[in-house]
């Protein structure tokens, strides 16, 4: 494909605040052909009544300001404009917004926890984050999402020149939960973002991370560990939009299956525009089955419009928990269970020992446990 | 004293789909403690497969025959059961495991074929004297097991698991394969200090006869079609040195 011509990713060309703007997916749709959309209770087709509740609490660092605000706060929808239907939904349809301020040159200690839980899967709830680094503050937020819940929601956020955002998201619903949630990143002027998806739990959870910058020097590094069980549909799609020059991104996203109708899709999408020189962009996905019955859908999507970049480069590797690595541990004595655990502890280690909030990491090292005793 | 007893060895590969292959027919071994012997043969005589099947290797299947270890039956055992009960195999082909640190694996080891967790501090001093003796740079200990080594360290870290598990008998199945001289000389000072106890059996399995000049085996036996054709002493080793294996191609082949 010549240059002159559109980029393929018309994909992410549509945004929209009105959800009539976007068609109801049939499931045929790129951006809608991995997801059951039966599973989604009507988030997607406007039928999900709104009755539900997900509980907001927040545990602010020092000199971070977390405030609860109306749909009519000005801050909110800045950063992001709705990209699929749900996510339009969302934006139409949540009562109350959070917002999180890190104020100038504010380098806060400790994190910032959003604990989100859900009270009752039966009807939808809606809800919008806004989290706000102004130049050269330094913050790391916690998203802790819990309970039972069937809920769409739009997360922005807004990093300044200079900032540095540590952002650390954790799905760990209850079985019965579906959340499909934006997460949005806009990046300022050598500003530096790290997330940190892990999702654990729920029935269907779709988490669509993106990242836009505004201005030279933006930094993005997107990391994403899951674990998918028997029946659960656990989806990752990725955005990566470089449209300035002598930005950074790096994606690594990995997942573990195990039993029946496990299903992980992950979609990473990154674009070089042409104005994007001096671009360096790496994004990798690996998936480890377990067992037999599970299902991997990997899809890396490089669209490079300049060939003036740094480095540009994606893989995708979806194997089996290898025989010969069993075999080699057993060899030396360690049981077969232990050998098992050893091997996924290690794939999806790497990314886990790279949460710097201790409480979260162990956490998370809990929960891999937990599921590998299943 | 330390027995390991085979009789009458038969292994296949294959699921019997696309037919079932026979490569072992009817090893017949003994290593007792304090001695070192060396299998030697051509490529595809099956002396691999040996050091498999004596492992346990899923993929090899054990059609007749016994392997015992002082007795007990090592056939009936699972692989790490066969690890615990005294059993090492050194591999020619190490897998990477990525996220695994070697520390993290060589104390693993360790707690499990000891059958206590070692005191950090001790396990620690001790595998630092280990990695000393085989010249490995201490910062290994914090990588991942394998992964990007070099065949010469992937295989000074087999002697390092070896010294460290301190098993019964050793089976090594072509360690000095893609060794240079420095490195083949480390290694078998690895083995010989692990040989040296008279306690511990070594089964050196290997293409050639280089590094018989530095492991100097008891008992040489010449693999050929899957079986023991020749058993001698090390003179057996200068005799193959010199004329190669193509006798006991043929008599592997007719038998």
């Amino acid at each position: 494909m010549g240059l002159d011509q559109r980029p393929l990713s018309t994909l992410h060309e549509k945004v929209s605040y009105d959800v009539a703007d976007f068609d109801v997916p049939t499931g045929r749709e790129e951006e809608w052909r991995f997801t059951p959309l039966r599973r989604l209770r009507g988030l997607h087709n406007g039928t999900a009544e709104a009755h539900g509740k997900v509980i907001v609490e927040a545990e602010a660092a020092p000199g971070v300001r977390v405030e609860t605000v109306g749909r009519d706060d000005a801050r909110l929808g800045k950063a992001y404009v709705p990209a699929d239907r749900v996510s339009a939904q969302a934006w139409a349809s949540f009562t109350e917004a959070t917002v999180v301020t890190v104020p100038k040159e504010t380098e806060a200690a400790e994190p910032t926890v959003l604990r989100l839980r859900g009270e009752d899967s039966a009807t939808a709830a809606y809800g919008h984050t806004t989290v706000v680094l102004e130049p050269f503050a330094r913050a790391t937020v916690v998203l802790a999402h819990r309970g039972s819940a069937t809920y769409a929601d739009n997360v922005e956020f807004v990093v300044g020149d200079g900032a540095f955002l540590s952002v650390i998201s954790l799905q760990d619903w209850a079985d019965d939960s579906v959340h499909v949630s934006h997460q949005h990143a806009r990046l300022g002027r050598d500003a530096r973002f790290v997330s940190h998806n892990v999702t654990l739990g729920g029935d269907l959870v779709r988490v669509s991370p993106s990242v836009a910058y505004d201005a030279p020097g933006g930094d993005a590094e997107l990391y994403g560990v899951y674990f998918a069980d028997g029946g659960q549909h656990l989806e990752h799609r990725l955005l990566v939009d470089h449209s300035t020059p002598h930005c950074r991104s790096r994606v690594d996203y990995r997942g573990a299956l195990q039993d029946e109708d496990a299903h992980a899709v992950w979609i990473g999408d990154v674009i070089i525009r042409v104005e994007a020189e001096g671009t360096d962009t790496y994004e990798l996905n690996r998936n480890l089955v377990l067992t037999d019955g599970t299902r991997v859908d990997s899809v890396p999507n490089l669209e490079i419009l300049t060939g003036e970049v740094v480095g540009a480069g994606h893989a995708s590797t979806s194997g089996r928990l290898d025989d010969e690595h069993l075999f080699y541990l057993q060899a030396r004595g360690i049981s077969r269970d232990e050998a098992r655990r050893m091997v996924v502890r290690g794939f999806l280690g790497q990314l886990v020992d790279s949460i710097e909030v201790p409480e979260v990491r162990v956490k998370v090292q809990e929960a891999i446990e937990a599921e590998l005793d299943r | 004293m330390t027995t390991l007893e085979i009789r009458d060895l038969h292994v296949s590969v294959g699921d019997g789909a696309d037919g079932t292959k026979e490569i072992l027919r009817g090893v017949d071994l003994t290593v007792r403690a304090g001695e070192t012997h060396a299998i030697m043969g051509p490529n595809g005589s099956g002396k691999s497969t040996l050091a498999y099947a004596i492992a346990g290797h899923p993929k090899y299947t054990v059609t007749s025959g016994s392997v015992t270890l002082d007795g007990e039956d090592v056939l009936e055992m699972s692989v790490d059961e066969r690890a615990r009960a005294g059993l090492f195999l050194a591999m020619q082909y190490p897998v990477e495991v990525p996220g695994v640190s070697v520390s993290n694996f060589l104390r693993t080891a360790v707690t499990a074929v000891r059958g206590e967790a070692p005191k950090l501090r001790d396990f620690a001093k001790e595998m630092k004297g280990a990695m000393d003796a085989l010249a490995i740079d201490p910062a290994f200990a914090q990588r991942s097991l394998n992964e990007g080594f070099s065949g010469g360290e992937k295989k000074r870290h087999e002697i390092l698991q070896l010294e460290m598990l301190k098993p019964k008998i050793a089976v090594l199945d072509e360690t000095d394969s893609g060794l240079d001289v420095d490195a083949l000389k480390v290694v078998s000072e690895g083995v010989n200090r692990f040989g040296s106890t008279g306690d511990t059996g070594v089964l050196l399995i290997t293409h050639y006869t280089r590094i018989l000049r530095y492991v100097k085996p008891d008992f040489v036996h010449v693999f050929a079609g899957g079986r023991v054709v020749a058993q001698g002493g090390p003179e057996l080793a200068d005799e193959l040195e010199n004329e190669g294996y193509e006798k006991y191609v043929k008599a592997g082949a007719s038998s």
